[in-house]
This record gives C-alpha cells, structure tokens and sequence, in this order.
C-alpha cells in the first residue's frame, strides 16, 4: 500500500516538474510562438530587419484602396496606437473587410510601408445570426456616438 | 465499503467483459439519438452567420472533435497513472483501446480546420500556436501506438507507452489556452463554463454534437477494449469459458 502512493506522488512530482519546464521553455521562446507582432511592436523596433514576418491588427475603416487592376490593394493596420500602410497585390480572403482583424506577411519597403506577400483574414469568436449582428452594431453605434476615438477597447479584446 | 468492494469487482477484466458488452448498445444508441438530433439543429434550424455565412457549420463537427481529442487524451494519462501507479491490469488495456478513437478526433479536428481554413482565413494551414499543438497531439497519439506496439513485452509495452502519455499531458493545457496565450490566426474560444458567444441554437446544436462524439467514443473504446480483453487474457480461464461458450452457442 505504501509503494503505491509513494509511486504516486512521484508521478504527481514529476509532472509538477515537467509542467514548470514547459512553461519556462514556453516563456523564454514566447517572442517565436507568436504569429504576428502588433503596428506598436515594429514602430518600437521590434520587427526583424531583412526578414520576412507578420503583422496583425484591424483593417482601419474607410483606408482599402484598390487599384484599376482589381488585384493591387492598399490599406492601413491598426492596433488603434499604431498604424501601418500595407501594399499587396493578390486575392484577398473572403473575411477581409474594414474594421475586421487581418494578418499579413511580408517585408518592409524602404518608403516605410509594408510589402505583403500572404494576406489572411482573421475573424473572431462570435457566431450568431446576421439580424442579431445588426442589433447589436446598432446598439454599439448609439452608445459610441458621443466617445472619443481613442477609448475604443484595444484590438486584442475586441478580436 | 459496499462501494469499494464494486469498484474493484469491475476493475477484473473478468466481470468487466461482460458489463462493457451489455452497455454498448446502450451507448451506441444515445450516440444515433444526440447525433441526428444534432445534426437536425445545425444544419436545419440554427441560423447562418452573420460573417461566414454558411460555411460555419463545419464547427459542429470541427468543436466536439477538437474537444474529444483533448479529453480522450487526459482520460488515458490517468489511466497511465494509475497503471503506473497501482499496477492494475485494465488501465492499459483502456488505454491501449482510447488511442486510436483520440487519433481519429485530434485527425478530423485538423482535417475539417484545414477545410475551414482555407475559405475564411485564406490558408489551409498556418504554424500559429493552437494548429500546430494539435498537430504535436496527433503526434503523440500515433506515437503512443507505435511505441506499444514496437515492444513484445506487454507490462512494459504499457510502462513505456504510459511514460509517454504522462510527458504528453503538458501539451493539453497549452493546445487550451494557446489562443489565450499567443497571437495566433485560430480565434479565441468561443464557449466556456461560464460564458458562450455563440447564438443559443448553434450552441445546442454543437453541444449535442459533442454528446454524440462522446458517447460514439465510449461505444467504439469499449468494443475495442473487449477484443484487447481477450487477445490478452487468452490463456486464463474466463476467455477460455467465454469463448467456448460462444462457440457452442454457434454450434447450436
């Protein structure tokens, strides 16, 4: 009976000490597991210079530009601190629209702007039916007609 | 005392045989009940999305997969544990028999993301956290099996295959909250204990998905678990009973 829980607790210590590794481990690379960096992580310098990465954020309202060709678009990032203009030239996803969250994949070009190779939509945790969205818009709209644009809740939460 | 003494009873391959072959109707059953009903509020009566119209529905099998493979993979780590740690003949075999129930989830979770992927996000795969945590997931799953299998020894083909089940577990919470964690393209959750952010009839339409996953699970791992029984328990008497019976109940 007594090798049995001594057994057992040292399964239950060796996972406890697995599981701190793991987050230590996790810790340490936690700038490589991120898939994107925010328009405020390359403004602070944060980008790799030369290389190719990601960036993420919301399509700023009322900034996409498409050219006559139908496939060269412009439009800005935003994490509501920072902006980003971004070029790409491809076909864009069906979830990209203003306001929506978007990661691209690309360079910096020497004018400052961002070069994107790969443009992907990413949409959030909410399903509901379009009636119910429209409700709730509405309601959004009437009790953030009178506030500054700059208490909007940042793009993480809002994702 | 009276409950213990069951508790035990069961855990004998012997008069756990039996009991797994009179509950599996039952499970396949509720399996069919929660399935079609299910599939009836998703497909038929929850609403379309307001932003990805139609194509969300792949959530109701997407969620309840993704949702099983994790849970199949704890339940067999505890299994591995207690293995490990009280010696007890059945936890492999329960084991042995989850493995490839949670390698098929962990498959469909990532074959109907890829599906879905492609027209929302506009990628069939990204090497953001959540994708590839459930990849390493599989991994471990196809990996449990081929480890038990490369070793003849069966008491240590279960020591070995439970080793890795326990170093695996730490991957579970990570897959969990590596939307939280991360910046990833998967979106954060949407349904927790404590809130859903979903429209009532989808979430019951993919909560009854989930039921039925569950219950399928528990009727395809004890089927599984009865043939583990008797390939290893070949040799004692009770198969020996049992298949002769079924023999000469053949015969008559």
């Amino acid at each position: 009976m007594k090798s049995r829980h001594k057994k057992l607790a040292l399964i239950g210590g060796a996972l406890a000490i697995l599981g701190i590794i793991a987050a230590l481990v996790l810790n340490a690379l936690n700038s490589n597991i991120a898939l994107y960096i925010s328009p405020t992580d390359v403004a602070e310098g944060k980008a790799p210079q030369g290389k190719a990465f990601r960036i993420g954020g919301l399509v700023k309202e009322g900034s996409l530009q498409r050219q006559a060709d139908g496939v060269t678009i412009a439009f800005v990032v935003t994490d509501t601190a920072k902006d980003i203009a971004v070029h790409y030239k491809g076909i864009l996803p069906d979830l990209f629209k203003e306001g929506k969250g978007v990661v691209a994949q690309g360079k910096m070009a020497a004018d400052g702007t961002f070069s994107a190779s790969e443009v992907l939509a990413k949409h959030d945790e909410n399903y509901m039916p379009p009636e119910a969205a429209k409700a709730v818009d509405d309601a959004q709209k009437a009790a953030t007609k009178h506030v500054s644009p700059s208490s909007v809740s940042p793009p993480k939460a809002s994702y | 005392m009276k409950d213990r003494f069951n508790l035990y009873r069961f855990a004998s391959p012997a008069t756990f045989y039996p009991l797994a072959g009179k509950l599996i109707p039952w499970f396949v059953a509720l399996s069919v009940v929660f399935g079609l009903a299910g599939l009836y509020l998703g497909m038929l009566v929850a609403p379309t999305d307001f932003q990805q119209g139609e194509g969300y529905r792949i959530i109701f099998i997407h969620v309840p997969a993704s949702w099983m493979s994790m849970f199949i993979y704890l339940v067999m780590a505890g299994w591995a544990a207690i293995g490990l740690a009280f010696n007890t003949r059945l936890s492999g075999m329960m084991a042995q028999a989850l493995a490839p129930t949670g390698a098929l989830m962990a498959f469909l979770s990532l074959w109907t993301g890829a599906l879905w992927g492609k027209p929302m996000w506009g990628a069939w795969w990204v090497w953001d956290a959540r994708l590839t945590s459930e990849l390493i997931l599989l991994f471990l799953y196809i990996g449990y099996m081929a480890l038990t299998a490369a070793i003849d020894d069966q008491r240590r083909a279960d020591k070995a295959g439970g080793l890795l089940l326990l170093v695996g577990v730490v991957n579970v919470p990570i897959i969990y909250f590596s939307v939280k964690w991360w910046n990833t393209l998967h979106q954060g959750s949407s349904v927790n204990l404590t809130k859903s952010s979903m429209a009532e009839t989808m979430l019951w339409g993919m909560l009854l998905m989930a039921l039925c996953f569950w219950m399928y699970s528990i009727a395809v791992a004890l089927m599984r678990v009865r043939t583990i029984m008797l390939e290893r328990e070949r040799h004692t008497d009770w198969v020996r009973a049992e298949l002769g019976a079924n023999s000469s109940g053949a015969a008559k």
